[in-house]
């Protein structure tokens, strides 16, 4: 890995009930994820993707190539909100390589043109 | 909002959480995981693990039961009704896998008023059985004013 190379972009549309799932899995129950009425009756357009799946599909986007162990450092600022049944494109760049041990690499999370995720950075293990 | 700086510092209960395997594949299911690591035991201990790996980002799994009760602290103060998750950063130590019991401590780190709004960051730091730090979390908070 080297400075200017890019992360495979990674792709995801998240189906209608992903937030649901996701509740589930993650034990998050907030309403305004998982119940159409109460979200907009608190203001939103609808059902919310939950800002911690958006930043897994980040991290899952820098995890790809190396694993799990590789992922040492991520940080992200969420901005605007993720939304159901549209897709979700990730798209990063190693920033620097620091003694041939750690890269960093910039990312975001888009959707509809808008980031929903932006000023991601990750510091990456690389390979001895 | 008003906050409440004098709460800065306060540690809460710390909590437990035994990482499960089938709560492992739940949550890579979940998020649309399909490393064999996550999924298959065999193929977990081929590459050296006692059992499934759990993704980096389950940490949000094994933090929450500590974090949430911070989150709803009565001195710390927060309208849940109008707080947006504004920021989060994860630095992981060595991997968590199936079998594995998680404990994580929370405090608040740092609360202030920016532009009329609180900002509230929180720190998760989750050790496994072994005394290793496996996660540490900020949680960053904003509470929108009226």
């Amino acid at each position: 890995m080297r400075a200017g190379d890019e992360l495979e972009p990674l792709r995801v549309t998240p189906d209608r009930y992903l937030t649901v799932r996701y509740a589930g899995a993650s034990g998050d129950f907030n309403p305004i994820h998982i119940d159409e009425e109460f979200a907009r009756q608190v203001g939103l357009p609808g059902r919310i993707l939950h800002g911690l799946y958006t930043m897994a599909q980040v991290a899952r986007a820098h995890t790809d190539a190396g694993g799990p162990a590789s992922l040492k450092r991520l940080s992200v600022q969420f901005r605007g909100m993720g939304v159901p049944e549209a897709e979700l494109v990730v798209t990063g760049t190693v920033r620097e390589v620091r003694d041939d041990a750690v890269a960093v690499v910039e990312s975001s999370c888009e959707q509809d043109g808008k980031r929903i995720i932006r000023n991601a950075e990750a510091e990456l293990r690389l390979e001895p | 909002m008003a906050v409440n700086t004098d709460v800065i510092g306060k540690t809460f209960a710390p909590a437990t959480y035994a990482v499960g395997r089938e709560k492992i594949r739940e949550y890579a299911h979940a998020v649309g995981e399909t490393d064999p690591l996550y999924l298959d035991v065999e193929a977990a201990r081929a590459a050296g693990y006692a059992d499934v790996v759990a993704p980096p980002m389950f940490a949000v799994v094994y933090s929450l039961p500590a974090v949430w009760p911070a989150l709803f602290d009565e001195e710390v103060g927060i309208d849940f009704a109008r707080m947006v998750h504004g920021a989060q950063e994860f630095e992981w130590g060595p991997v968590v896998v199936a079998g594995d019991e998680i404990t994580t401590t929370a405090s608040l780190k740092d609360a202030s008023e920016r532009r009329g709004n609180g900002v509230f960051v929180f720190e998760s730091v989750s050790v496994n059985g072994r005394g290793e730090t496996v996660c540490t979390g900020l949680w960053s908070n904003i509470v929108r004013s009226a």
